[in-house]
């Protein structure tokens, strides 16, 4: 079982990588960029390997690693992928390649140091989906908030010290809950291991834990997972730091960060306390939706192109969990209906997806900045006629951002939209109504910035994106084409894992119950 | 055959592709000759398919092509149904397609006029349109040879990413961006009902594979949908109508038509492809595909007949008040494929389809021969500035006058037939509102002549009314620019009576569209049919050919005799009814109502939730005002922390006293 450490791997290449590259230093200029350059490909490298060795048909954990850590308090060093984070970590490797390459000759001041942010930031972020010792995961979860800490602080923009204070704060406060919700369960289960490594052992997802308990815990780790989402009404702080944030910061912000809390419902709070999340879906649904169309209004009305983006990008995130908790809604109608693995498969797929769009989305704003200093739409206007290479890039992913069959944004939007109907048609109405405002809000962007006649001098002076800036878009509008073209691949490595956990969550883990979680308790 | 399908659907994606990123290095000529070739490929396979079908018996052919995804039991597949239904729609397509991309040699040859010099999204624009246009024609066969809901979906959405894109082709003028836009997002509206019927064909069907939901929808013919509490809707009427929404975008129909005659902003050759011959067609064409769900809901049948005639009728009855020579066919197309929609709802979707074939012709070489008259009018669209251009462009009058004969439904030109048949259907059916239907459409066959014959004479007859400058260089446009007018004027004279037999009353369609017994109005008119002649003879004694002819007269009464004499009289007659004129010339207040309820309610939602929701309320009261609400109470205990000796000692003494108090009373 111990075989070679993969994960170990991909969590400490680039680490060891950051301080390589720390240690390199600014006084030859390109040593650091270049290092950091080859630290992100080899990780992406070897991350593909967690891709070809993976066995797409059990559900167990693979490549699994387990060493003691802590002894006194049972803390391992505990890792594993699944088909739900194994993805998610390659995602995070090939986007971490194209933040180091955008951030070429953008950064001058002290460029080792922001390549290096990035390349721990990617060790920890993996470390977080691989992580299955809950201590290991609390540390990587926190540990990653220091570097994207530092890289809004130190390379953000004007305002930047109220946009890190309120990301750290908002952030804090939902996991130092979650951390009371960890202990907790180590003291009912005596160990910190989320999944057991054998079967039969105890572990968090083989707790049965009474409804009380259960509610409790799931509202700690909603406070965590959904400041991280973010969803509505806890979203604040993402335009703010977005908008502070560099280029390179938004990108892994919006395309991983976010991420990681609809991966934390999926790891904790569904099969540690799922009779709670069936008697509470209705509550995580309720601001899903509202993420959808009152973040679709309000995203509408921007004059920040970054806060456009980062709006969009909760609008988007509320697809993610919307699938994700229309499950027990479809559990209680006729089983004929579908199972509720297309929603959760759905609400993944949306995951990597609008880790690319959102990613390219973010890089796209970043061209026009680093020429003309402002994110103001008013201050574009008929970018094509200057940048017409560029402006069919963001084109192109801006009718991914709304969703266009054929791009990654519809695979996700349209399996949600496919299994909120089964769970009510009332969710689904709610749900496409993101076809009309994702559109409304994405193209209108676009007319005024790209289309049109040129609005200024400055505008009529751009320069079109240069090679490295074409090859990090048209990498990720690949990725974006394939995606939506073929989405097989991606949802097959899922399926077995998803299945099994749907299987998990329909059983109630209430102490003594025997039935379907659903019929327990709702209130 | 599955390589002939293939090779009909990726020659033209392949000839885009090269187009499009290697338009540069290719230049002009390569980029027409690839995608004419990719496009002339499509269109001699597609009439080999019809070929076999006719002649040799052809089996419809139905496989999948590659596996799109597995979800939840449901496979999602990328798939081929060709039957008659397919084979007809392919070769329509690509014929008209192919039409175009030749027309579009001679009419974007200029195409440098129109960007501004220093502007670099102009540079290899002629290659980028034969790009659209050519990925345009993928999208298009894509949409008509999919056997199943998801591919269409795919098609449906991807024939609007190019009508976008081409609408606003011009992107550096303001009306052209804001056309596309507005073209999106009301497709959007429709798309919205598109997608929850398919989610709620998957629900149901579990399945989106067209041959096993027709298969399995008499048994689902009576299921309810819970909506509210106890309250529930038929499903297959639920299903009809939300995908019936989708097609109202894409097909412009009341009242999602306001982006069609805004469309009219890109170049013409699209004008003539994608909206007036094809892509507005794909919501006819879908209906068509779905009718055994449709049969199986009358409330749907009538929802969509009423919605067809009211798009046929009000919508003719604006092109009268049109000054704008595309624009006055643009609200001829929308009233046509109203009379294509009522045919759907008498459950004569042969004679829908019938008519959209024949209407894609006729239309096509409408738009084409008008963007001739426009390339010899220097751009002017304004037939008020044009008049007697019949001397001096020949080729494009006779034609225009043959699309225009066709349109109005002259006996024995393909639209008389389909048109015909439309009418009497409606006049046949049962269904609830076919008596509304029947009225309307037999009035808008002489708004059709009237406007159409207005058209005619104000631009190709009386006086010469443009510039001098304009005047001494009007001449007949290039070869490459009327041999296609004269290519489609031919099937818009002869394909009716060709084809009026097996389509209408054969069995050409028998595999693909279903028909119940009780709405078989087709069926019913076959029983009186005795071939092509008796049909046009005995369209001579029928209300619309009068109808037609007297709106014919009028036109040339007013606008040809009168206007000749005195080009001010429709000036005159308009101010005789002024409100009738304002009410048509502001289109029934379509576009200000939505600019200000939607558009701008939109807005104002927004900014409501974001300064109220976002700004005051989660940030001001709860983020920061928590924040605010620790720091002061934080500056209010910090006073307690002095740092004087004898503060504190006071506090610890009173402190002691007040314990030894507790204690000493409990």
């Amino acid at each position: 079982m111990q075989s070679f450490p993969l994960l170990s791997l991909t969590i400490w290449l680039p680490i060891i990588g950051g301080i390589a590259v720390l240690g390199s230093g600014d006084k030859a200029p390109g040593v650091s960029k270049w290092l950091a350059l080859a630290f992100a490909v080899i990780t992406f490298l070897v991350s593909l390997g967690l891709w070809t060795g993976f066995d797409a048909g059990t559900a167990a954990m693979q490549f699994v690693e387990r060493s003691p850590w802590i002894e006194t308090f049972d803390v391992y060093y505990y890792l594993g992928v699944d088909g739900i984070s194994m993805p998610l970590i390659i995602l995070t490797t090939f986007v971490t390649i194209f933040v180091i390459i955008a951030g070429w000759e953008v950064i001058q001041y002290k460029p080792s140091h922001y390549m290096a942010a990035f390349l721990i930031m990617e060790g920890l972020m993996v470390g977080v989906f691989s992580a299955l010792d809950a201590i290991l995961f609390y540390v990587f979860w926190e540990a990653m908030l220091i570097p994207m800490f530092i890289v809004i602080g130190v390379w953000g923009g004007p305002n930047r010290v109220y946009a890190t204070i309120k990301f750290f704060l908002f952030t804090f406060f939902g996991s130092v809950f979650m951390l009371v919700a960890l202990i907790y369960m180590y003291f009912q289960a005596g160990t910190f291991e989320i999944v057991a490594s054998q079967p039969g052992l105890p572990s968090f997802h083989g707790l049965r834990l009474g409804k009380t308990e259960q509610i409790l815990i799931f509202i700690a780790f909603l406070l965590a997972f959904a400041v991280k989402v973010p969803m509505w009404p806890v979203h604040t702080w993402l335009p703010d730091a977005h908008v502070e944030a560099p280029t390179g910061g938004s990108v892994i912000l919006a395309a991983i960060m976010l991420k990681i809390g609809g991966y934390g419902f999926l790891r904790f709070s569904l099969p540690i306390a799922p009779d709670a999340s069936a008697a509470l879906d209705w509550l995580i649904i309720v601001m899903s939706l509202i993420a959808v169309v009152y973040i679709g209004f309000v995203a509408l009305v921007q004059q920040d192109m970054k806060k456009l983006i980062a709006y969009s990008s909760i609008a988007h995130m509320g697809f993610v969990t919307l699938g994700f908790f229309i499950v027990f809604t479809i559990l209680t109608k006729d089983t004929a209906t579908g199972s509720g693995v297309l929603g959760i498969s759905g609400g993944m797929v949306q995951m990597v997806s609008h880790g690319f769009i959102s990613g390219a989305l973010f890089l796209c704003v970043g061209v026009l900045y680093d020429r003309l200093h402002s994110r103001e739409i008013s201050a574009y206007g008929g970018v094509v006629n200057t940048m017409p290479l560029f402006g069919a890039f963001m084109v192109f992913f801006a009718m991914a951002n709304a969703g266009l069959p054929g791009t990654s944004g519809f695979v996700g939007e349209f399996m949600v939209i496919l299994a909120s109907f089964q769970a009510d048609f009332w969710y689904a109405f709610l749900a496409a109504t993101t076809l009309i405002l994702g559109a409304a809000y994405t193209l209108w962007m676009v007319k005024r910035v790209i289309f049109g006649p040129v609005a200024n001098d400055k505008v009529a002076a751009l320069k079109d994106a240069n090679g490295r800036e074409l090859f990090v878009l048209g990498s990720l509008a690949a990725a974006v084409l394939v995606l939506g073209i073929w989405p097989a691949p991606l949802v097959e490595v899922m399926d077995v894992t998803i299945q099994n956990l749907v299987q998990q969550i329909a059983v109630s883990k209430l102490p003594g119950a025997v039935g379907p979680t659903v019929a327990a308790v709702r209130f | 055959m599955a390589n002939i399908y293939l090779t009909i659907v990726l020659a033209p994606l392949i000839g885009a592709i090269v187009a499009g990123f290697f338009g540069a290095r290719i230049g002009r000529a390569g980029a027409h000759w690839m995608t004419i070739l990719g496009v002339g490929i499509s269109t001699l396979l597609s009439l080999y398919v019809v070929k076999r079908f006719v002649f040799d018996g052809q089996e419809v052919f139905n496989e999948p092509v590659y596996t799109w995804m597995v979800a939840d039991g449901i496979s999602f597949q990328i798939g081929f149904l060709v039957d008659k239904l397919t084979a007809l729609m392919i070769a329509v397509v690509s014929f008209v397609s192919l039409m175009v991309h030749i027309y579009t040699i001679g009419y974007m040859a200029d195409d440098e006029h129109n960007w501004p010099k220093e502007s670099l999204a102009g540079r290899n624009g002629y290659q980028r349109f034969f790009s659209y246009i050519s990925l345009f024609t993928f999208s298009m066969l894509m949409l008509v040879m999919s056997n199943n809901f998801l591919q269409l979906f795919f098609g449906w959405e991807a024939v609007g990413l190019v009508s976008y894109l081409l609408i606003g082709f011009w992107s550096v003028r303001e009306s052209a961006i804001f056309a596309n836009l507005k073209a999106f997002l009301v497709n959007r509206v429709g798309d919205f009902g598109f997608i929850l019927g398919i989610a709620a064909v998957a629900m149901y069907f579990q399945s989106l594979d067209y041959l096993t939901v027709f298969g399995k929808a008499p048994e689902l013919a009576d299921t309810e949908l819970q909506i509210f509490g106890d309250s529930s809707w038929n499903l297959m009427t639920t299903i009809c109508v939300l995908l019936f929404i989708g097609a109202m975008g894409k097909s412009a129909q009341v009242p999602l038509h306001v982006w069609l005659p805004d469309s009219m902003e890109g170049p013409t050759p699209i004008s003539a492809l994608i909206h007036a011959a094809t892509m507005v067609t794909a919501g006819i064409f879908m209906v068509a595909r779905m009718s055994p769900l449709y049969e199986l809901s009358e409330t749907a049948l009538s929802f969509v007949m009423v919605i067809g005639a009211t798009t046929a009728f009000f919508m003719g009855l604006i092109g009268l008040a049109q000054n704008d020579i595309k624009r006055v066919v643009a609200y001829s197309t929308l009233s046509q494929l109203g009379y294509m929609t009522a045919a759907l709802g008498a459950s004569a979707y042969a004679a829908g389809i019938f008519h959209l074939m024949t209407h894609a012709f006729f239309k096509a070489l409408l738009f084409l021969a008008a963007g001739s008259v426009i390339i010899a009018m220097h751009h002017d669209q304004d037939i008020r500035n044009m008049g007697g251009i019949r001397k001096y462009m020949p080729y494009t009058w006779i034609t225009f006058l043959i699309g225009t004969l066709a349109l109005i439904g002259f006996p024995g030109f393909s639209g008389f037939f389909s048109k015909d048949a439309i009418i009497e259907a409606v006049h046949a059916s049962q269904v609830a509102g076919s008596g509304y239907a029947w009225v309307l459409l037999t009035i808008g066959v002489f708004i059709t002549a009237l406007y159409s014959f207005r058209l005619y004479f104000i631009v190709f007859h009386g006086k010469e009314r443009m510039d001098e400058h304009t005047r001494h260089h009007l001449h007949e446009t290039p070869a490459v620019v009327w041999v296609p007018l004269v290519l489609l004027a031919i099937p818009s004279v002869v394909i009716g009576w060709i084809t009026i037999e097996p389509v209408l009353f054969g069995d050409w369609f028998k595999d693909a569209i279903q028909v119940a017994p009780e709405h078989d109005v087709l069926a019913h008119l076959g029983e009186h049919y005795h071939g092509q002649w008796a049909f046009v003879l005995h369209g001579l004694t029928g209300a619309p050919f009068w109808l037609a002819l007297a709106g014919f007269g009028v036109a040339a009464l007013v606008f040809w005799h009168w206007f000749t004499k005195d080009p001010r009289i429709e000036e005159k007659l308009r101010n005789k009814v002024a409100w009738l004129y304002q009410v048509l010339d502001r289109k029934y207040g379509f576009d200000e109502f939505y600019q200000r309820f939607f558009a701008a309610g939109s807005r104002g939602i927004g900014r409501a939730l974001w300064a109220g929701g976002d700004r005051a309320v989660i940030d001001g009261v709860l983020v920061d005002g928590s924040a605010r609400t620790v720091g002061r109470f934080a500056q209010l205990v910090r006073k307690l922390q002095t740092g004087r000796l004898y503060n504190y000692a006071i506090a610890m003494i009173l402190g002691l006293v007040v314990l030894q108090a507790i204690f000493v009373i409990f």
